[in-house]
């Protein structure tokens, strides 16, 4: 069974960096999720699972054919950490979209390479202060 | 189990829900927010201070004994890095108090900074590999919020790169830990160290741990890996990229300075790999900001090529190198944040991030010419300040380890470095503003800012004039980074508490 695994991973890791070098950007975002799913398969695939039966340990169990249960445990945390990090990521691309009209890499790069508008305040565009239309709109809804 | 031990993570996570219940009112968050951080620093001296008398603080996190568990460890080195980060962190809140921005926006910008402190340290403290990959995201979870805050086009553009390099580096470390563990079996670094010191490792564990040694290169912004950082860390604001350039990079640096140091104590092919990466990191990283035109630029790329003389300390491996990298990192870290805080000053009175809008600042105001200079010059490494310290250590080193060019390197780099911070100098302060003297804005802004700079400016030059002891402490660090006997100690501890 490790080899399907290996080899699903392997895939899925090529799979997402391919995804990553695309020029649009909601391809590199979803490519950052392939890749971290393969990331998950492949600790959980590395990570000496011997057994086959769960790591439930009940009186009179042998312990050697149960699973290893630490990769579980190591995958659910990187789950649960990479689905947070996957949903700001596509914020950010949401309100990249909404501000660019439209999502490409080197439109990206471009406005980064741009040179610092002058009068900013601090760095902050549109003048000062925070102009309220800028700020996410459910910003205050969160309380 | 020690509560000073857990008191750098319990701290600034504390007060981020202390914040977060008193969310309604800003000065309520500021006053708590500020506490909190003030505590922070507190706890660093006082680590500091313990770690300077030879004791190591370890534990087990409740009571599950090593390997199993996860384990802490606080030694000279880490003690440091979380009093300065309590330096660093506590200077950007205070910089950014009474900033002319939305209340909502401060209010954030507190919440999100003690949450990166917490996952900073966080990552300075953990001696469990699994543990440092969930502090790691923690920090970058704080970091992608601070530096997206405010939005924009050009913020969110550079926030989308942070974001996709970041994101791949920390998807590689966590598969560097899955190989490690199912390699070796095991998460904890003393465990880990155990295996590699007695040449037990298997090809597969150490190429669990190449990997892993990218991951953090890509962390650290080493060369060929630092893309990210001078593509996105001039669009975030002015405190923020101080903290960024102060902080982030170095919890990378950090990392593979315990892992290296850890696992291969005595030079080999990984050091002669860094060695290499470190030269180019130096070189790389000056030449490139000698092509920017914008303060901020300018100053990313001597992040690039200032965390390579650290590497290159952690590359010789003697321990003169090591201690000099460790003196590099606690003087790049204030004199680099400083920097940024300062160029943010200067942009906000001449109304320009780029050199050529720039000017007169040295006639409007002579104070902030002078805050300039002393971080400017210690980072090219004028003597007395601190900055020649640390270059002279490693210039040292580099010769007698017998690599003389690798010091020639060095020397070039600060050489160049010179030239940079003069082209800074004469452009934004010796030269006349472009639209005339009276361009220069009448209005300071907010004092807490100038107090921010002038208190670390303040701690260069003591650094500088009090090297003796600051190395004296770093040179322990080094003895203790290679003997690493609290780590080593770790699975051993059967029973402990």
């Amino acid at each position: 069974m490790e080899w399907v695994a290996a080899v699903t991973a392997g895939s899925m890791a090529g799979l997402g960096i391919w995804m990553m070098l695309d020029q649009h950007l909601i391809r590199v975002v979803l490519g950052i999720t392939v890749f971290s799913n393969a990331v998950n398969l492949g600790v959980l695939a590395a990570g000496r699972h011997v057994g086959e039966a769960p790591a439930f340990i009940a009186p009179g169990v042998d312990a050697a054919a149960l699973v290893n249960p630490l990769p579980q445990a190591l995958v659910l945390t990187a789950i649960v950490i990479g689905f947070a990090l996957f949903v700001f990521a596509l914020s950010i691309l949401k309100r990249t979209y909404e501000l660019h009209g439209k999502n490409d890499t080197d439109q990206v790069t471009a406005v980064v390479e741009q040179p610092a508008p002058d009068g900013q305040e601090n760095g902050v565009e549109q003048g000062g202060t925070l102009d309220v239309d800028e700020r996410d709109p459910s910003a205050g809804e969160r309380e | 189990m020690n509560l000073l031990l857990i008191l750098p993570i319990l701290l600034p996570l504390t007060t981020l829900m202390l914040c977060l219940l008193a969310r309604r009112r800003l000065a309520w968050v500021t006053l708590i927010s500020l506490v909190g951080s003030t505590l922070l620093l507190i706890t660093g001296l006082w680590l500091v201070w313990f770690a300077a008398q030879g004791n190591v603080l370890s534990g087990q996190m409740g009571s599950w004994q090593a390997p199993y568990g996860i384990s802490l460890v606080i030694d000279r080195l880490s003690a440091a890095m979380v009093a300065i980060s309590g330096v660093i962190g506590l200077g950007t809140l205070v910089y950014m108090h009474r900033q002319p921005m939305a209340s909502e926006f401060l209010r954030d910008a507190h919440l999100f900074v003690h949450g990166l402190l917490t996952g900073i340290c966080g990552a300075f403290i953990t001696a469990d590999i699994f543990n440092l990959y969930v502090w790691f995201e923690v920090l970058l979870m704080g970091s992608f919020a601070l530096i997206s805050l405010g939005g924009g086009q050009r913020r969110l553009a550079g926030a989308m790169t942070y974001l996709v390099l970041n994101l791949l580096a920390t998807l590689l470390f966590l598969l560097a830990a899955g190989l490690v563990y199912g390699a070796s079996g095991t998460l904890n670094m003393g465990e880990l160290a155990l295996i590699f010191r007695s040449g037990e490792a298997t090809t597969s564990a150490t190429l669990g741990v190449t990997l892993m040694l990218l991951a953090f290169s890509i962390k650290g912004a080493l060369f060929p890996v630092f893309g990210w950082l001078p593509a996105s860390y001039h669009v975030a604001w002015v405190p923020v990229s101080a903290l960024f350039a102060g902080l982030l990079t170095k919890v990378g640096v950090y990392a593979l300075i315990r892992l290296v140091t850890l696992l291969w104590p005595t030079p080999g092919l990984a050091h002669d790999i860094l060695l290499w990466v470190a030269c180019a990191t130096m070189l790389v990283g000056v030449l490139g900001a000698a092509a920017q035109t914008e303060i901020r630029r300018i100053l990313s790329f001597h992040i690039v090529s200032q965390v390579g003389y650290m590497v290159l300390g952690l590359a010789l491996a003697t321990p003169l190198a090591l201690a000099g990298a460790v003196f590099y990192l606690i003087h790049h870290i204030i004199v680099k944040a400083n920097l940024f805080f300062i160029g943010g000053l200067a942009s906000r009175l001449t109304g320009s991030e780029r050199l050529a809008g720039m000017g007169g600042l040295y006639a409007a105001r002579p104070l902030l010419a002078v805050l300039f200079a002393i971080p400017a010059l210690s980072l090219a490494g004028i003597p007395p300040l601190s900055g020649f310290w640390a270059k002279l250590i490693l210039i040292r080193a580099s010769l007698e380890a017998g690599f003389g060019w690798a010091a020639f390197i060095a020397l070039l780099t600060g050489a160049i470095t010179v030239l940079s911070m003069s082209k800074i100098w004469n452009e934004a302060f010796l030269k006349p503003h472009p639209n005339g003297d009276q361009a220069v804005q009448a209005d300071n802004g907010p004092r807490s800012a100038w107090l921010v700079a002038a208190v670390l400016a303040l701690m260069t030059v003591l650094l500088g004039f009090g090297a003796g002891p600051a190395m004296e402490y770093a040179w322990q660090a080094s003895l203790q980074l290679t003997e690493a006997s609290a780590y080593l100690q770790l699975p051993a501890k059967e029973g402990a508490p």
